[in-house]
């Protein structure tokens, strides 16, 4: 029998979402987090460049104008009403994490200081704004620690270690959780009148991510499988500088302090592409730019497949100790030193737009109508509210978290102290107990490692930078059959403790989900917009597509669409030239 | 190239005693070992266990004792060592399998020093930052890198001995708040790490600082802790 645990609200992830959500519950009821990995090994911590909000510490700036470059970068996809909501909220959220100690970097006053990020401007796209709050290129490790650090001095309870494996769904409302404890392998079942997933992004499904391994999508798989839908999951961000071969991301305040792009002729090609703001052009734009330089034969190196990312003609001493960390990667990894070369670069699989779909109090939505499943609510990447839209601004990522991370907190509380706890039945946990009894007898014919890297391989190929209806077929029909492939694959590791063999088998399960619904999204949409590139559909087509995607799958396994219109407001879609 | 990795093994649920297996892989030189360990656990036996997540360097999952010396398996590359290369699991801390150890006595160690700002809440107001020269920020620049990875903690021979002796990182996180000109807490931290279970069990053996992957001077870091709670000069 599996443990039982009843709480008034329930966390799932322990990134800045999830602890900022923590925060906020645990002070009106009594919360839980409950996380795959300890709370600072979560890839919050690997963010670098920074969190935007318009101080106008350095420069002139204000919220609305970062509301419009959000909604602009986003190829106005963007739900206009949470930008709005984001772009306001960015400006306490920033002086809140100031006071629990986050050590931003500060100006000769000794203010927060802030510099230049991708597609943030003064005055609607004028020129480049320094709006980017920032410690060093640590500025994710920063917000994760302060985190982590007012969650011990708040309390918090924590459940480290533990691998979420479904969502308790009665009667349409939610229930609970079902987790695997990875050091003892017992499942346990934990009751709750509200949940919040805050579980990361999916970006393990590419053969070059800048995502950790264990980013795998596992919040909106379980979503997925309820036959809830997910929201606009075409949109995946590739980031232009990550380590040649490697993924390793180079943050794009290597370009806000100078940074230049070149290719094999040296030149600085974002002039063609983006004349007004060059190399701070919104990421989407920056790694086509790079794909059409490397496949026109412009790239670096023996293979032409590669950018460079020129720090020589920047400051030495902003180098250092204002991009230590991706020096050090440079460094490392490469062993390229950028005071005195050029380092190899190429996109490299970042961010997921879309994932599972919320409202601006973080509550998901059960249907593209906008109804919501009550009790359930949704945070941080895995969540699609959607402020991002078609594509993400840099440092928009750490804003959504800490802001939508607190919303999400706030209303589930306030939801758990309202209604009762849900009745549950008493075995609710034996479908998952039954997979995991399939999943680990018997013998397999089947590789979870070769299914996992021949995936990666198709979508890095078929669905990544550059999109066709063909390339995406392809894609899918390799899907079916690595999924049927996956059914013969088993865990030949029986034990009970640190089976990691076995995590990794149902983390695959998720990825392949993740995939599927994204191809198929991706499929449908015969435009092009942000991060989903058609080389067979190059024009943003707004008379169609100005609507969000929602895919189904029902318990048949068979795939739906519906589709939701974006939320407008102050911006009219406009041609997006920077 | 062909690359021998000699890796310490243990189940609890079969064996009593841990033992090395020796596996063969082929690697570049670039590789990181983190890569290899990969390779035995997707090639050759998928039971091995070890945490890691980001691979590169910033998470803190995979401190292991790489040919003797402490370091993340994400952080070293094949390049840089000798074979066979011998893999162990960190020190110091409760053996679970494989390469993976428990990590609650590390973090209790931790939490113990109060590592979170500690303000008198009438210093700022509610509507602006509180004012930080440059110069204040970067007294404690150092220690705010720490990643919690327990490199430090579990390559410190006294805590080898004495487990209730907070350990490296744990001053680190100290020495962190107690530097920073926001915080008022720093008298009831000297008090915790003046107790002897603190920051005078320290030899200045310097482990710590070697096997620090983020940088980290570790061992200076505790030597002014040390002459703050003499000196009361923070």
């Amino acid at each position: 029998m599996p443990r039982v645990h009843v709480y008034d609200a329930v966390i799932v992830g322990a990134g800045g979402a999830g602890l900022r959500a923590a925060l906020e519950s645990s002070k009106r009821c009594k919360t839980a987090v409950v996380s795959k990995l300890y709370p600072t090994r979560s890839h919050t911590g690997a963010a670098q460049g920074g969190m935007c909000a318009a101080l106008a510490n350095v420069e002139d700036d204000s919220w609305e104008w970062h509301a419009f470059d959000t909604v602009k970068g986003g190829d106005f996809l963007v739900d206009q009403d949470a930008a709005d909501i984001m772009c306001k909220e960015a400006v306490d959220s920033v002086l809140e994490l100031e006071r629990m100690g986050l050590p931003f970097n500060r100006t000769p006053e000794g203010r927060i200081d802030q510099r230049r990020f991708g597609g943030h401007t003064r005055n609607h796209g004028e020129a480049a704004v320094k709006r980017a709050c920032y410690a060093a290129d640590r500025t994710g490790h920063m917000i994760l620690q302060t985190l982590f650090q007012q969650c011990n001095k708040q309390g918090v309870e924590f459940y480290n270690e533990f691998f979420v494996l479904d969502l308790i769904v009665v009667d349409g409302i939610c229930g609970g959780i079902i987790a695997y404890e990875i050091a003892t392998g017992e499942l346990h079942v934990f009751r709750a009148k509200s949940v919040l997933f805050a579980t990361g992004g999916f970006g393990k499904m590419f053969k070059i991510t800048s995502n950790a391994h264990t980013l795998t999508g596992d919040g909106p798989g379980v979503v997925y499988r309820k036959g809830l839908p997910l929201e606009d999951m075409e949109f995946f961000q590739f980031h232009p500088t990550g380590l040649y071969r490697l993924g390793i991301l180079l943050s794009e305040a290597a370009r806000g302090e100078g940074g230049i792009l070149r290719n094999s002729d040296g030149e600085r090609f974002m002039e063609r592409y983006a004349p007004t703001i060059k190399d701070l052009a919104p990421r989407d734009m920056v790694s086509r730019a790079e794909f059409f330089e490397i496949k026109e034969g412009r790239g670096c190196g023996p293979n032409q497949d590669y950018i460079l990312l020129d720090l020589t003609d920047v400051d030495p001493e902003v180098v250092e100790k204002k991009l230590p960390d991706i020096t050090e990667f440079a460094r490392t990894y490469l062993d390229v030193d950028p005071l005195e070369e050029g380092v190899p670069i190429t996109p490299t699989a970042h961010y997921a737009m879309g994932g599972i779909p919320t409202n601006v109090q973080a509550e998901v939505l059960r249907n593209h109508a906008g109804d919501i499943v009550p009790g359930f609510y949704a945070a941080g990447e895995c969540a699609c509210v959607s402020v991002h839209g078609a594509n993400r601004l840099g440092t928009n990522s750490l804003l959504d978290i800490v802001v939508f991370g607190r919303r999400g907190g706030l209303y589930m509380s306030e939801y758990a102290v309202d209604n009762e706890l849900p009745d549950v039945p008493n075995d609710v946990h034996q479908a998952t107990e039954q997979w995991l009894g399939a999943i680990t007898g018997g013998d397999g014919t089947e590789s979870t490692a070769a299914i996992r890297s021949e995936l990666q391989e198709e979508m890095w190929d078929k669905a990544s930078v550059v999109r066709t209806e063909e390339s995406l077929s392809g894609a899918l029909n390799t899907i079916d059959r690595l999924r049927a492939r996956y059914a013969n694959a088993r865990v030949k590791d029986p034990s009970k403790v640190f089976n990691t063999e076995l995590i990794e088998h149902v983390e695959l399960g998720y990825l392949l989900d993740m995939a599927e619904a994204l191809v198929i999204s991706a499929r449908a949409r015969t435009e092009s917009r942000g991060g989903h590139y058609r080389e067979d559909h190059q024009m943003r087509e707004d008379d169609h597509w100005m609507k969000h995607t929602f895919i189904y799958k029902t318990p048949e396994g068979e795939t739906k669409l519906g589709y939701k219109g974006v939320t407008l407001g102050r911006y009219e879609p406009v041609e997006r030239k920077y | 190239m062909q690359v021998e990795l000699r890796v310490l093994r243990f189940n609890p649920e079969t064996d009593k005693e841990p033992h090395f297996e020796d596996y063969t892989v082929e690697a570049d030189p670039m590789d990181r070992l983190l890569d290899l360990l990969h390779q035995v656990k997707w090639h050759h036996d998928g039971s091995l266990a070890l945490r890691r997540s980001c691979a590169h360097g910033i998470c803190g999952s995979d401190a292991m004792v790489i040919n003797g010396v402490n370091a993340l398996a994400c952080k070293v590359l094949v390049k840089d060592l000798k074979q066979p290369i011998t893999v162990e699991p960190i020190r110091g801390l409760p053996l679970v399998k494989d390469l993976v150890v428990d990590m609650e006595p590390f973090f209790a160690g931790y939490r113990a020093v109060k590592p979170w700002l500690i303000t008198d809440e009438r210093d700022h107001g509610p509507d602006r930052e509180r004012i930080q020269s440059p110069q204040e920020r970067e007294r404690f620049d150092d220690t705010t890198k720490c990643i919690l990875c327990a490199a430090c903690t579990t390559s410190c021979p006294i805590f080898w001995s004495d487990q209730e002796y907070v350990g490296p990182a744990a001053i680190v996180n100290a020495h962190r708040f107690i530097f920073d000109s926001r915080d008022a807490g720093a008298g009831e931290r000297l008090e915790i790490l003046s107790s002897k279970n603190g920051a005078f069990k320290c030899r200045t053996a310097f482990n710590c600082t070697t096997a620090c992957p983020r940088g980290i001077k570790v061992t200076k870091a505790i030597q002014e802790v040390k002459q703050a709670a003499l000196y009361q000069n923070f």
